[in-house]
């Protein structure tokens, strides 16, 4: 076997993940990228093995390793993913910019603090996206800084 | 390692089988960056994962292939089809799972995967060796484990323990903070409670414990 295949195989998946978490909205398909990733660095893990010829067999019990972290990983991903979907009603990672820098104008769907009174008159509506039907208050970060 | 290496224009039937499983695993991956629904995501992740295991297989690595199976295949798109169905995903096609910086990932996505694989390419080209059975085995790999990995073992188990404990006090809402607020609901800016009529218990709308 040459190695080239396995490295050129998890290369492309790599970068195949890296495409997801870049562009994916939905908080669940990054998980889904970050795991391409990791199945990736196991790929590696076990041709290197197999090509060096470990004794101790360190490049497959690291890659036992790497998959029980990735499922630790998960579970804890997508509690934090649940309590964000509790709190917010989305996942989507556009609207989630509370910790972003303050923006050159309003961000498109941006909950913020001045539209908590209106949100609360809205208590049904699942999209945060149009918030700004209330006192034709724009949508921005209004009275924030 | 590198000892009498075959042509590459004359690949063994090990080297086809992995190719095929390796292109198998590389175009479902794409479809699971570009499928439009989000359930079929997680099935073409299935089949990602099936065909690294079945690499794995090719690879002599058993155990891991079976773990493989078990684990990602067995739990981990479990555990992400129920994250899927408890946010509320829409069922179907829709058309927003992409963000703004689609080009942005795609010329980085691109950037990487050619850097990466040129200096794969050039690094091992010269790599070469034969595929043995019997290395990968549960007996060998066993032995390994509890006899030069017991301390890595061991503190994998207590991250786990960790992990689990984390879970639950994530999704749990009845545990609140020092004072007497929920955890999660009181940001400094009192964002978090928007959605929720009154700041009452947030989980009666979900229904999604």
């Amino acid at each position: 076997m040459h190695i080239v295949y396995p490295a050129v195989v998890s290369a492309l998946l790599f970068s195949i993940g890296v495409y997801g978490v870049l562009a994916r909205r939905n908080t669940i398909l990054v998980l889904m990228s970050v795991e391409l990733m990791l199945n990736a660095v196991n790929l590696n893990l076990v041709a290197f093995d197999v090509w060096l010829g470990d004794r101790l067999h360190s490049g497959q019990v690291l890659t036992l390793f790497v998959i029980v972290i990735a499922a630790a990983e998960v579970g804890v991903g997508l509690a934090i993913v649940l309590a964000l979907y509790r709190n917010r009603r989305t996942v989507d990672l556009d609207y989630l910019r509370d910790l972003a820098e303050p923006a050159d104008g309003p961000t498109p769907g941006n909950p913020t603090v001045t539209d908590q009174a209106q949100t609360q008159r809205h208590t049904t509506d699942d999209q945060p996206v149009e918030r700004d039907h209330g006192d034709g208050r724009p949508a921005g970060r209004g009275g924030k800084s | 390692m590198t000892e009498a290496m075959p042509s590459y224009l004359s690949p063994t039937g090990q080297e086809i089988i992995f190719l095929l499983l390796g292109a198998v695993a590389v175009g479902s991956a794409l479809l699971v960056v570009t499928t439009r629904q989000l359930v079929h995501a997680a099935l073409w992740l299935v089949v990602t994962f099936g065909a690294l295991a079945g690499c794995y297989l090719v690879l002599t690595a058993e155990f891991v292939a079976w773990v493989q199976v078990l684990i990602y295949v067995g739990a981990v798109i479990v555990l992400l089809l129920f994250g899927i169905m408890l946010t509320r995903a829409p069922i179907g096609r829709s058309t927003d799972l992409d963000s703004g910086n689609r080009p942005a990932a795609v010329v980085v996505a691109l950037a990487t995967a050619a850097i990466l694989v040129t200096v794969v390419i050039d690094g091992f080209r010269m790599a070469y060796t034969p595929l043995t059975p019997g290395q990968g085995g549960a007996a060998e790999l066993g032995g390994s484990i509890f006899s030069t990995w017991v301390l890595p073992f061991e503190a994998l188990s207590v991250l786990l323990l960790a992990a689990l404990i984390g879970a639950i006090v994530l999704s749990r809402t009845d545990i609140t903070g020092a004072n007497g607020t929920n955890q999660r609901g009181d940001g400094p800016n009192g964002l978090s409670r928007t959605d929720t009529p009154g700041g009452g218990s947030p989980p009666d709308q979900t229904g999604g414990h």
